[in-house]
């Protein structure tokens, strides 16, 4: 899609995200413990591009997509926006920055408000950073209506008067309303019903190529993160099991947990659920707040060793682009351990 | 064949359904047939609002009335009309015969009940079964459909289980009275995929040992692939095609069929740089229809599609399409 390659310029670093949720009992409200909802999280987005993240529900995806939008206070870490360090930025920087990076929610009807009109809400953001005039601003959002397919004439109507993909529409224009750079986009289409995900996410892919918009989309279907991905980031119990270019993860996972999740896809093809070589993990994902000693995926991993219940393997790149949280491919790990992995038969 | 030999064990005819809502009717489900054979996995696909549910939960008369009124239709089930038999002689039937399972497992089960009680329930109703064998049976069914050390978890409350394993509660209990059909509305949709496959291995190997027919209503066509013998697709409150799960996705007949199998994206093979779109929207009930209701939507459509709601025809062995258009001639079809 957007391949310029060679000077990619990095939007967003994250580095060492953390973001503990305090768990509190007793009487006194004492901490007792803490949801480690986002554990030591490190990516890039680099300009013009989709980053997908993709994992369970639990795994932190979207906690991990709203603190990196400062809509939460991270516990730890650092995220820089376009040059700009947010992670602990005070409000008025923050507030300068917000024009930038803007968000998509999962439900449309949970994220519009029920008493405003569509052109109030998609009007929002202008009245609140810019100091357009009410005609430029009501031109602009009938532009914006235009740019995501909304008919002008419905810009009086309330969000209730809408289908479920129109509804996300609103939602698409408003996040567009103040031409951000970066576009975090919260499982957009999960609530929608197939023929009108299409719809979804081809618009989304047209925004891009046109306004040169930076995504992060965070969703658990796979078959649709191939489609719309450059690049891909698999999350498991918050932390990153693997990040890799989106060919290259999908057509040879490293991890394990990658492994299992791409086979438990089922295709839409009777005959490929003959052949198939399914990885089925037993058990369930661990709680957040107690999550397992050493690697996280241990208890649930089909080629664990020893070492994995010990210590908890570091990300490393172990092909160019393709990065791994798995000691299956750590030196101390010897070549057999690889191989033993790989998938029978293949 | 309306005898008692017939060779299914659900036989449905011309069913409908509406809702009377303040803002007028809605035609729910408008002439649906289908029939079930005996161990047969039927797949029901469809997108929300296209009648699958409400089909199924209007046969075994699991909707509030009023709204939901049956204004037509047959459903034959071991020798009798559910469509008429009185209430009580269908609350016998209902949890016994036909077993259900629902998309969510944490509303479907109550809070305030242990999960063995819960179980134990149909058992003790339906069976007569005493307290002592009916926590027997219990323990029977809970490691029937694999949780582990069912004895100490009879007395566990529902939130004590993970999402997953409230799924095989409800499955236990739904097979609780060793029904002949059982009915699941999308039960692996809120799940997570590691999970969902958990489950569809489970209900695999269920079929196997048990040989109950089963209706599995989903919009994924991932998991109907994987797991029907056939299918029924649904748009519109109607049954659009109807197929062997081979043929189904070999050679789709109708055009939502085919325009649906190609908008959804795969984790194999070719990546396409565009999704193909269905444009517009899915039609509004009002009325029951008189043209065809894929027609806004539809490539294909013709002056005819307007005029007249196509029938379902026969495009091949046990396949048919509702559809004026007959794609293997590349033509309007001559009838």
């Amino acid at each position: 899609m957007s391949d310029t390659k060679g000077a990619r310029k990095k939007l967003v670093e994250v580095k060492n995200l953390k973001m503990h949720f305090p768990i509190r009992t007793g009487l006194l409200r004492r901490v007792t413990g803490a949801v480690k909802a986002v554990d030591d999280v490190s990516f890039d987005i680099f300009e013009g591009e989709t980053l997908g993240l993709v994992g369970e529900s639990g795994c932190g995806k979207s906690t991990c997509g709203r603190a990196v939008l400062r809509l939460y206070e991270p516990t730890a870490g650092s995220i820089i926006l376009d040059g700009e360090e947010i992670a602990h930025a005070p409000f008025d920087t923050l507030r300068r920055l917000r024009p930038k990076m803007q968000m998509v929610f999962q439900d449309p009807q949970a994220s519009l408000n029920p008493r405003m009109t569509v052109a109030s809400i998609i009007g929002e953001p202008l009245s609140e950073h810019s100091k357009m005039s009410s005609k430029d601003r009501l031109a602009r959002i009938y532009e914006l209506m235009d740019a995501v397919g909304l008919n002008r004439d419905f810009a009086n109507r309330y969000p209730h008067e809408f289908s479920g993909g129109q509804r996300q529409r609103i939602g698409i224009a408003r996040a567009l309303a103040l031409n951000p750079k970066f576009i975090v986009c919260d499982e957009p289409i999960a609530a929608l019903d197939v023929s009108i995900q299409a719809q979804v996410v081809n618009l989304l892919e047209d925004l891009q190529d046109r306004l040169g918009l930076t995504y992060l989309f965070i969703s658990h279907d796979l078959s649709m993160v191939r489609h719309i991905a450059d690049r891909v980031v698999v999350m498991y119990l918050g932390k990153v099991a693997e990040i890799g270019p989106r060919d290259g993860l999908y057509d040879d996972p490293l991890h394990p947990y990658t492994r299992a999740l791409l086979s438990a896809v089922p295709e839409p093809d009777p005959a490929s659920h003959d052949t198939a070589n399914r990885t089925i993990l037993q058990g369930d994902v661990p709680s957040p707040a107690n999550p397992p000693k050493g690697c996280n995926f241990s208890t649930r991993c089909p080629v664990a060793m020893p070492i994995c219940h010990q210590v908890d393997p570091t990300m490393r790149e172990v092909k160019p682009g393709r990065v791994v949280a798995c000691h299956l491919y750590t030196e101390t790990t010897n070549e057999t351990a690889v191989h033993a992995a790989e998938p029978a038969g293949a | 064949m309306p005898d008692g030999a017939t060779p299914f064990v659900l036989d449905v005819k011309d069913l409908k359904t509406v809702f009377r809502t303040r803002g007028g009717e809605v035609h729910a489900v408008n002439d649906v047939s289908f029939t079930l054979k005996p161990g047969e996995l039927l797949g029901v696909v469809g997108e929300s609002g296209s009648g699958k549910s409400v089909t199924m939960m209007s046969l075994i008369r699991l909707l509030p009335m009023p709204p939901a009124e049956i204004r037509g239709g047959q459903v034959m089930f071991e020798g009798e009309d559910l469509a008429r038999v009185p209430e009580d002689a269908m609350r016998a039937i209902r949890g016994a015969r036909i077993g259900m399972v629902f998309q969510d497992p944490m509303t479907s089960l109550n809070p305030v009940f242990s999960v063995g009680y819960q179980i134990m329930e149909p058992l003790r109703r339906h069976m007569g079964m005493s307290k002592r064998a009916a926590a027997l049976r219990a323990v029977e069914l809970m490691e029937l459909v694999g949780i582990n050390d069912a004895k100490r978890r009879l007395d566990d409350y529902p939130h004590q289980f993970s999402g997953g394993m409230r799924q095989r509660v409800m499955i236990a209990i739904a097979l609780a009275c060793d029904p002949k059909v059982l009915i699941a509305d999308e039960p692996t949709t809120a799940l997570d995929v590691t999970i969902q496959a958990q489950i569809l291995e489970l209900i695999k190997d269920l079929r196997q040992k048990l040989g109950m027919a089963i209706v599995w209503i989903t919009h994924d066509l991932g998991v109907i692939a994987g797991i029907a013998d056939r299918v029924m697709v649904m748009y519109g409150g109607q049954v659009v095609e109807q197929a062997p799960v081979r043929e189904l996705f070999a050679n789709p007949q109708h055009p939502y069929t085919r325009m649906l199998l190609e908008t959804v994206p795969r984790i194999t093979g070719e990546r396409s740089e565009k999704l193909r779109v269905i444009q517009g929207q899915p039609p509004i009930l009002s009325k029951a229809p008189e043209s065809c209701a894929f027609r806004a939507r539809c490539p294909q459509a013709f002056d005819r599609c307007a005029a007249q709601n196509p029938a379902r025809y026969d495009v091949g062995a046990d396949h048919d399409a509702a559809c004026f258009w007959d794609f293997k001639t590349g033509a309007a079809r001559d009838v």
